[in-house]
């Protein structure tokens, strides 16, 4: 099956392309790119207009598959993906029972694999069960595909079995990745500590119990050799570390969340708002605009959504006893897009630098170019259309997002997996 | 008219409010001494008593509030209630809602409760207490009793003394006294102090004995023995020796200041077990100014006149 894709402004900064081009893909595989290119048999396009980018990689969403499937599951979650022009995710191990072994890494490739929607890659956990105790079997999650090990949710607690996890992994170069929360300090915080968490009430989560394992952990990266990634990072001084140990030739890198870029604890009212319940929670807006400057330059290296589905039921309920997180994967380009390439703040290069090449380079799984040889994954983005989120853009099963009703300019129209459409024209392909 | 439909947050609440309501309170008192005391202001309306926290001293209070006042009332409260049995919040508050009631005193551990049931409810909502949050009827009633004595409240000196960091009671306290001109001073080890009190508008120190000869009013918190567990102080008895109101500290006190404590006390604790009553304690005043200040509360937020009781 061959399809033609006609007129599309092409941009990959990694083979330097930024023209209007014809695109032929066949059996899954970029043909050619170039000008008046025709195909024999197969489907023909006209994309006059919108621009195709290697399709987005999001590695860090939590599609809860298995185990809570009444919020998400691995079908649900990759319509939400590839609505958003995701063409590939990295699934966080905390399903229920722990995405701690072999066969729960290949449970959720198999089925990805057979649903056929976007391409799922589930990560390890680094102790059993996320307790911080014991170390899971790494070796065998990384044959059964596991890129990645995590305890995201928690931060490994205990210093030693950090150490270990990263030297233990330096064997497969696996990607060691760190949600920072130190315990002792964090406690039952639910909002960043500050004195609106004083006036509402609330349990404060200071940034020090953020920064003191992202730390931590840079110094036991830089003695054990391992490739260290820093999750959802949420203030400056996060980022100034990551940045200094990376100068010094620590192997670290680090990913931000659209929210932490673009909402602040501020909104946070006596309206006790859940949907800006996040964890780590939105900081001050001062390292929020710092994350901004940091997210454009390059400091920060790719965009994660911590896609974090919740029932109804569960998230609307009082604010200290709502779980942690919003979904994420259909406003994300729409998010970034609006408020830092539309006005020129940022390049699509580096859009694409952040949203596709960046993720899939740090967990060493096969990069996607717009090329002659390439895996078929592309999205396709209208830039003009203008667009307001409303649920029924929502394909995940949970709608806890605080975008609703928020306006965007670009939204993506087309994301094409392998050759084949998953979204099409601004709707799932059936 | 008072410029809130709900009593949910003292930081709503206008200079003026503060004073209707303490005036209204002040007929309410004058009522509670007749020989009979129930006043037909409230016939006809229905009040719901949500407490899904307990609290005897608080819930009391509201009951005989709204009898006074001739309110038909339900209790909800949550041991042996359907909360317990794991009906939600939203459930629990829309089923009550269903019953056309006029007004819903809520008591909740969270932070934002009564903010939530006005998604649920038309009721008029009366904050009695949502977690670390905010308390205002414990407010009003403190301001009462203060005024009571001192026959005013602007220019007053009053410390604040206890677990501060996530006190409801203060965190209706504070934004009071602002208003009302109020000069507050907050007492106690860091560990009991909201994180950034730096920033606050109030004054904060350590050191107790620095304070009380200048007060007017030193406020006692009750220390919750709960929070002990997660160590804010090592000890209740180091905690006396500190910050506890001794006859040696009392006596530091200047003639005419008094003592308040929102109960109920941990004698030798906040305060040595023969002073809680002692002449400048205003513990017992302040019970019955809960009793005046509820009963003015729900008879404006329903809809009464100032002064309209008087008669
Ligand atoms: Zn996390």
């Amino acid at each position: 099956m061959a399809l033609l894709i006609k007129n599309v402004r092409a941009i990959d900064p990694s083979c330097d392309l930024d023209e209007v081009v014809d695109i032929v893909i066949q059996d899954g595989i970029i043909k050619e790119v170039g000008q008046n290119l025709s195909i024999e048999k197969g489907v023909t396009e006209d994309y006059s207009g919108k621009i195709a980018l290697p399709g987005f990689f999001d590695m860090h969403v939590h599609f809860r598959d298995p185990g809570q499937e009444y919020k998400e599951d691995i079908k649900t979650g990759s319509q939400a993906a590839v609505a958003g022009g995701f063409t590939g995710v990295a699934t966080m191990p905390n399903t229920k029972p722990t995405t701690d072994t072999a066969e729960l890494v290949s449970y959720q490739y198999e089925k990805a694999k057979e649903l056929g929607i976007c391409k799922v890659y589930p990560l390890g956990a680094i102790t059993n069960g996320l307790k911080g105790e014991h170390l899971a079997e790494m070796g065998s999650m990384y044959n059964a595909g596991a890129l990645g090990f995590t305890d995201d949710g928690h931060g490994v607690q205990n210093g030693g079995m950090e150490r270990t996890a990263m030297e233990y992994s330096r064997q497969f170069d696996a990607l060691i990745i760190s949600h920072c929360e130190d315990e002792g300090i964090v406690g039952k915080g639910v909002m960043n500590e500050s004195p609106i968490s004083d006036h509402l009430g609330l349990t404060g989560w200071p940034t020090l119990g953020e920064e003191i394992q992202i730390e931590r952990d840079i110094e036991l990266a830089k003695i054990t050799g391992a490739r260290l990634h820093i999750a959802h990072i949420t203030t400056a001084k996060g980022v100034e570390m990551v940045k200094k140990a990376k100068a010094e030739g620590v192997q670290v890198s680090c990913e931000v969340c659209p929210h932490h870029l673009l909402l602040n604890e501020e909104l946070i009212d006596s309206k006790y708002p859940v949907n800006l319940k996040m964890n780590p929670p939105l900081r001050s807006k001062e390292d929020m605009l710092k994350l901004q400057e940091y997210f454009i330059k390059g400091d920060i290296d790719c965009l994660v959504t911590d896609h974090a589905p919740h029932a109804e039921h569960e998230k609307n309920i009082h604010f200290e006893d709502a779980p942690f997180g919003i979904i994420g994967l259909e406003t994300s380009f729409a998010l970034i897009h609006t408020n830092f390439v539309v006005n020129g703040k940022m390049s699509y290069q580096d859009l694409v630098e952040r949203m596709s090449i960046a993720p899939r380079r740090l967990l060493h799984t096969e990069p996607v170019q717009i090329k002659a040889g390439s895996k078929g994954d592309l999205t396709i983005i209208d830039p003009d259309k203008k667009w307001t989120f409303e649920n029924k853009d929502i394909y995940s099963k949970s709608k806890n997002t605080p975008f609703k009703g928020y306006e965007f300019i670009g939204k993506v129209s087309d994301t094409i997996v392998d050759g084949y459409h998953s979204y099409q024209d601004f709707k799932l392909a059936k | 008219m008072l410029s809130v439909k709900h009593l949910t947050d003292t930081n709503e609440l206008t200079k003026d409010d503060f004073y209707q309501i303490l005036d209204t309170a002040k007929a309410f008192e004058e009522i509670n001494s007749r020989p009979i005391k129930k006043v037909p202001a409230l016939k006809g309306k229905t009040i719901v008593n949500m407490f899904l926290e307990n609290s005897t001293r608080t819930r009391s209070s509201f009951e005989i509030a709204e009898k006074r006042l001739s309110a038909d009332t339900l209790n909800f409260s949550s041991s042996g209630s359907a909360v317990k049995k794991g009906e939600s919040f939203e459930d629990t508050a829309r089923t009550l809602s269903a019953y056309k009631i006029d007004m819903v005193v809520i008591r909740d551990s969270h932070a934002g409760a009564p903010e939530l049931l006005k998604n649920y409810t038309d009721a008029v909502i009366m904050n009695a207490g949502d977690g670390k949050h905010q308390h205002p009827t414990q407010t009003l009633l403190d301001l009462y009793a203060i005024r009571a004595h001192f026959g005013k409240l602007e220019g007053l000196n009053i410390a604040i003394v206890g677990d501060c960091s996530h006190s409801r009671v203060v965190g209706s306290l504070v934004p009071a006294f602002k208003t009302l001109g109020i000069k507050t001073t907050l007492v106690g080890p860091r560990t009991f102090m909201p994180k950034f009190v730096d920033q606050m508008d109030v004054n904060y120190t350590s050191n107790i004995e620095e304070v009380l000869p200048e007060v007017d009013v030193v406020y006692l918190l009750r220390i919750q023995l709960e929070r002990i567990d997660s160590t804010p102080i090592p000890s209740l008895e180091e905690y006396r020796d500190l910050y506890g109101i001794t006859q040696e500290r009392y006596d530091m006190l200047k003639e005419n200041a008094i003592v308040c404590h929102p109960g109920p006390v941990n004698r030798g604790v906040e305060i040595d077990s023969e002073l809680v009553y002692a002449p400048k304690s205003r513990i017992i005043d302040q019970v019955s100014a809960g009793l005046y200040v509820r009963m003015a509360s729900m008879y404006l937020l329903l809809g009464g006149e100032v002064n309209g009781i008087a008669d």
